[in-house]
């Protein structure tokens, strides 16, 4: 152990998020080097004098630091984004677990990305910031574990973007993690994810306003970044859902409005996505982020990758969950780790639960999820 | 896929007649895979008394949910689809417990059982017992018995056979029985009885623990 934090220094976890500076320059999986990297991330619960109770949560494309809404203050007493399953008594314990939650490099919720400002420049990054991998996030990562003293995670937990950090840290990090818990996600992003996110960043790129990224201290491209968040939803919801929220409902009228302004309650609800996301995401950001997905690639059927590798032996227990109506990340891709996984005769568990949200389920209550994540982790350190 | 939960011995979690013989025939700290593992009843408890490094495989996702909560290594999933997964003998004991005869591919799975397991444990009702011989006979309707609660439209139980049958197709296959028991349970007693005498009519289960015919492989080859 190089050091144990004591308990009250944890006590600044409920003051919202905190900023952590990478020890050393970040180098990029693409060859770029970035100094002054910091991470914003929050912390649950105490960390253990021996450090072995901590759980690492990964947040989603576009999720933040703040996990669970226990703190004291307005603004860390906010919900959560994992409320429902993270927090005092529930699945994801905060009064046994020392839970941490970093936002990810790239993004623009604390930590370092797009928006920041270069020190060298003293203006923002924009396109000059280099483009970040989902190995890139884990390292940051790993080097906020690493500054608690922490040796090995009891567990690494996400949903969707962060399933694939869980898959990333089991693959780079095997001996650190003794429960790997990827839901919702895959190990490769499909042509048909990345096609999405292509329309998306290219709904951004063509917005006037973008400005090659150069869009800080003027007008922003929000229409861009608001018709990319109601691509995204759509793939975040499922024809079974849409139907359930809408139907074919009319909004404000009575009658079809014979032109084109919004007729339908589900343009309604893609619209007032759209208007609030722009409030609350940078555009450069999205690029960044969606680019890391698309990256996203743990190359198992190669042997010689270091996930097949690490895999090969590893003694993290799996646990995969999987949506049935999730078609983004459709069953078949977390039933194509568990296979690797099988015939590697590794440890792992899969249940695909029944659930009608879509790739939104794993955000949204579900009793089977909560049992299982909370049984699972109860058997685990 | 198993029928675990409707047979009374496991409501209060103790171990069905059939699963105490079973779990007597496992070694200590071996590797267990149980296909269709119900509620993880058998695998808990091999788990935990027997220290064994268990896995299981359930279709039905409240009992593989309720299995993975309990702290087991299960897969959620049908298991012809699942067994080709593994490696050759990456378990010592593969249990088809109260599964075989709600296969649709039995000798499929019993192909695959032998190859990724050392040895494998089948237990099944036996349709041969008096009593459901009886039912058929008197009766004239599809029996219903305490082993085999079902109706003839709501059962589980696609296939119908008796401990001789099993015998039948073990030379057909061909496979090796190593070790059989036939189980009786008397009425009023939740203890099992092992029946020497006219096995066929007189049991209600049959366990039995079968090899490859390669059985007599090298050692080596298992370690």
């Amino acid at each position: 152990m190089r050091f144990i934090m004591t308990t009250s220094s944890f006590a600044a976890a409920t003051s919202g998020p905190l900023l952590f500076s990478l020890p050393a320059p970040h180098r990029f999986e693409s060859g770029a080097v970035l100094e002054g990297v910091q991470l914003a991330y929050e912390t649950y619960g105490t960390l253990a004098p021996g450090a072995d109770n901590a759980v690492l949560i990964c947040h989603a494309l576009t999720g933040d630091a703040h996990v669970a809404g226990s703190g004291s203050t307005p603004e860390t007493a906010r919900p959560g984004w994992w409320d429902e399953y993270v927090g005092p008594g529930r699945p994801i314990d905060t009064d046994r677990f020392f839970v941490i939650c970093s936002n990810i490099l790239g993004s623009c919720y604390g930590s370092t990305g797009p928006a920041s400002i270069n020190p060298a420049t003293g203006t923002p990054y924009g396109l000059s910031f280099p483009v970040v991998t989902i190995t890139d996030m884990v390292r940051a990562q790993h080097a906020l574990v690493s500054h608690f003293g922490i040796e090995r995670l009891c567990a690494v937990v996400g949903g969707s973007l962060g399933g694939m950090q869980v898959l990333e840290w089991a693959a780079r990090y095997p001996d650190m993690v003794e429960a790997a818990i990827p839901i919702a996600t895959t190990t490769r992003h499909s042509a048909q994810a990345i096609a999405f996110n292509e329309v998306a960043r290219q709904s951004v790129i063509s917005d006037p306003n973008w400005r090659q990224g150069e869009y800080y201290g003027g007008a922003a491209p929000d229409l861009g970044l608001a018709v990319a968040r109601m691509i995204g939803h759509i793939t975040y919801l499922s024809d079974e859902s849409m139907h359930a929220k809408f139907g074919r409902n009319l909004q404000d009228r009575e009658n079809l409005s014979f032109n084109f302004e919004t007729d339908f309650q589900v343009e309604s609800y893609l619209h007032h996505q759209g208007r609030k996301f722009v409030q609350r995401f940078d555009a450069n950001s999205f690029l960044y982020v969606t680019k890391a997905a698309d990256y996203f690639d743990l190359g198992l059927e190669r042997p010689d990758s270091h996930a097949a590798q690490a895999f090969a032996k590893t003694r993290t227990r799996f646990l995969v969950v999987s949506f049935t109506s999730d078609w983004l990340y459709p069953t078949y891709q977390s039933r194509a780790l568990v296979a690797h996984l099988q015939r590697g005769g590794r440890d792992v568990s899969f249940c695909e639960i029944t659930e009608k949200w879509g790739h939104d389920a794993f955000l949204l209550p579900n009793s089977h999820f909560a049992n299982i994540l909370g049984g699972f982790l109860r058997h685990v350190c | 896929m198993s029928v675990n939960a409707n047979i009374h011995a496991a409501e209060n979690e103790s171990l069905r007649f059939d699963q105490q013989v079973i779990a007597s025939w496992i070694t200590e700290g071996s590797r267990v895979l149980d296909l269709g593992c119900g509620d993880g009843v058998l695998l808990d408890y091999l788990v935990r008394e027997k220290h064994v490094h268990g896995t299981g495989i359930e279709l039905e996702e409240s009992r593989a949910a309720h299995c993975i909560g309990r702290g087991l290594s299960v897969v959620h999933g049908n298991v012809n689809e699942e067994l080709p997964h593994y490696p050759d003998n990456a378990f010592d004991y593969v249990i088809v417990s109260q599964t075989l005869q709600q296969v649709h591919r039995p000798s499929r799975m019993l192909e695959q059982l032998l190859r990724v397991g050392r040895c494998g444990i089948v237990s099944f009702p036996n349709f041969g017992y008096w009593r459901v011989r009886l039912q058929a006979m008197f009766a004239g309707r599809a029996p219903r018995t305490r082993e085999l609660p079902y109706e003839w439209h709501d059962t589980p139980n696609i296939r119908v056979l008796t401990l001789r049958d099993f015998r039948q197709y073990a030379r057909e296959i061909p496979f090796r029985i190593t070790r059989q028991a036939a189980v009786a349970m008397p009425a009023g007693t939740l203890e099992p009885r092992q029946v020497t005498l006219l096995p066929n009519l007189r049991a209600s289960y049959g366990i039995f623990m079968i090899e490859d015919m390669a059985g007599s492989r090298p050692a080596s080859d298992n370690q």
